[in-house]
């Protein structure tokens, strides 16, 4: 120890012990267990990842869902972040307060506007109908009906006729819609994620340029690089730590959420978090099956961790805050 | 600091839209609390009655009261083991302040699903341990105590864990600013270890631990996932009730609810960022007379 103050630590370090560490341990050791349902026996096994690969659609789903957000998430959080710290100080002060707001909303809130915004008579939907962008969508369908009729009495009968097969172009496209359907889609989970993460890609980002040396880009400027160049040479790399922190501060929830998944794409198709819910507080009640893919979550964690710190600066720079 | 030149109109647009996105879906909570009928999309003419109906409801009122409760004692017991922590944790030797780190990093950095998890198994498994402790000295010695189960007790503690991790890592930042031969100034020229924490290092990390605190209460507010796992049946948060609501149909006293906490925090906001605006002007304009 270095001084006395360093005591100061040891009621905390206690608690660590007790709420972070052996509940961690026994997430790992429920993993790695079963009980026999005949006798109630405890026994080592390694049956519970054998059991995952039932579920690899979900993991699949999970991923896909996850990186889309993720990549959407750097879309948009890279320019606005950019774009933030160009702005003066003031700007920039009431840009952080407007930023961190609707987090002071509850997430479920938030989430359950959006099923208000994309239901089908919702205001998205009435707007698109004032629009005329729904008539406009019945319209093209129908002219695409139109096209794959004609082309199945022409083209496509020729080649059937010529290789033997059985091909036709769907001409059943709807072009009585009243609304399009958003609420209850893979796109509207998606939304939801892009939605609440997208400050979680904002903040790391931001503080990292902010804190870029102002002479660096100056000097680049000085030995005559043009401004799309500064950028590419020398604000992107510098920025990387902070794009790292910001796509692993999406990708983590979006990958284990449940909330959201449940209530914009209707709960149908599963994802990671609905599968962990539902073995602990859900129908199929196997906490043993649920801490096997609570530990892959955590092995994923470890290596977006590993992976940050090999490029990034350490703990400073993986908060955003 | 600025970065090069303002941006034009186009990136200005552009960042209007994202705020844009931002707040589009707390307007449409707040357009439709005053909706008349109980539709949360049709809008059916002005109307206040949702507000006069939600003090009435005590499945809401008992869910706000729960999560401004932990959510303000989590923040406060969080401040000040954290502020205690990360002072203990900075006066340590690297090598043990390298891991205790990365353990305190654990609940941050892991979805919140498993550290809700962890926690679940872990109160699970402790009370059943304990409770069935409990029913053995009743039976052989007569001794009785309390039950524990899951409730407002377990749902503190894991904000308290989620939390105490933000408010360290806020902290860290402005004890290493700090010149770090004060506190053995302070003790060489007498004062005891406990006036030097008191004297000398709050007073200088005071807006690390202020920042601690706004992000923490920021995280329990927010929280629905952790509490989810933590609060047992008989407990819910606002969040919570909402969730179970989505399941049939959404009350617009739940609108109401929200336009109202968000008017609360709007105005707190306002205040506190007035209040630092006016204290940097008056600290710039000593600086100039100085």
């Amino acid at each position: 120890m270095k001084n006395r103050l360093a005591w100061f630590s040891a009621p905390y370090v206690l608690w660590m012990a007790l709420f972070t560490v052996i509940p961690v341990i026994m997430v790992v050791v429920y993993a790695f267990t079963a009980v026999d349902l005949t006798t109630g026996a405890v026994h080592p096994t390694l049956d519970n990842f054998a059991q995952m690969g039932t579920y690899a659609v979900v993991f699949v789903r999970s991923f896909e869902l996850a990186l889309i957000a993720t990549f959407i998430c750097l879309l948009i959080g890279y320019p606005v972040s950019y774009l933030m710290a160009k702005e003066g100080p003031g700007f920039q002060r009431i840009a952080m307060v407007l930023i961190m707001l609707p987090m002071w909303v509850n997430f479920l809130l938030r989430t359950y506007a959006w099923m208000t915004i994309l239901s089908n008579n919702g205001p998205l939907n009435q707007l698109f109908q004032a629009l005329g962008i729904i008539d406009l969508g019945n319209l093209v369908n129908g002219g695409l009906n139109g096209l794959c009729a004609w082309l199945n009495g022409g083209a496509v009968e020729l080649l059937n006729s010529l290789l033997g097969t059985d091909f036709a172009l769907s001409t059943a496209r709807p072009t009585d819609m009243t609304y399009f359907k958003m609420l209850y889609t893979q796109g509207a989970v998606v939304l939801g994620m892009v939605y609440n993460y997208l400050p979680f890609m904002i903040l790391p980002i931001y503080s990292v340029i902010i804190k870029m040396d102002n002479s660096l880009l100056e000097a680049a400027r000085d030995l005559g690089a043009g401004s799309s160049r500064v950028f590419r040479k020398v604000i992107l790399p510098l920025s990387l730590p902070g794009v790292l922190s910001g796509v692993t501060m999406v990708f983590v929830p979006s990958v284990s959420t449940f909330a959201i998944s449940k209530m914009l794409g209707g709960g149908t198709k599963l994802l990671l978090g609905d599968l962990i819910e539902l073995q602990f507080l859900g129908g199929a009640y196997n906490p043993y099956l649920g801490s096997a893919i609570s530990l892959v979550m955590m092995v994923i964690v470890v290596i977006c961790m590993y992976v940050m710190n090999r490029f990034g600066e350490g703990e400073e720079q993986a908060v955003m805050l | 600091m600025r970065l090069g030149s303002r941006p034009g109109l186009l990136g200005r647009s552009f960042t209007a839209l994202v705020f844009l996105f931002l707040y589009l879906p707390i307007f449409i909570l707040i357009i439709f609390s005053f909706n008349e009928g109980n539709s949360s999309s049709v809008w059916q003419g002005f109307s206040l009655h949702w507000y006069s109906e939600l003090f009435q409801d005590r499945l809401i009122m008992s869910g706000v009261y729960t999560t401004l409760l932990v959510s303000l004692l989590a923040t406060v017991i969080a401040t000040a083991a954290g502020t205690f922590a990360a002072i203990g944790f900075y006066n340590m030797r690297r090598r043990w302040r390298e891991p205790l780190m990365a353990v305190n990093n654990i609940p941050m950095v892991n979805a919140d699903i498993v550290t809700g998890v962890s926690l679940c198994l872990f109160f699970v498994a402790a009370f059943g341990a304990w409770n069935g402790f409990v029913s053995w000295m009743e039976t052989t010695y007569r001794l009785t105590a309390p039950r524990l189960a899951l409730g407002f007790g377990t749902l503190l503690i894991a904000h308290i864990c989620f939390n105490i991790p933000y408010v360290i890592l806020s902290i860290m930042p402005k004890l290493r600013q700090m010149d770090k031969n004060l506190i053995d100034a302070a003790q060489d020229l007498g004062c005891t270890w406990m006036q030097a924490f008191r004297k000398v290092v709050v007073p200088e990390i005071k807006p690390g631990i202020i920042n601690g605190m706004l992000i923490a209460f920021t995280m329990s507010i927010d929280d629905f996932v952790i509490s989810y796992f933590t609060a047992g049946a008989k407990t819910s948060t606002l969040a919570m009730v909402i969730y179970g609501m989505t399941k049939k149909r959404v009350s617009p006293k739940i609108n109401a609810i929200s336009t109202l906490l968000f008017v609360v925090v709007l105005l707190l906001l306002v205040i506190v960022n007035v209040r630092q605006a006016r204290q940097d002007k008056a600290a710039a304009k000593n600086g100039h007379a100085g």
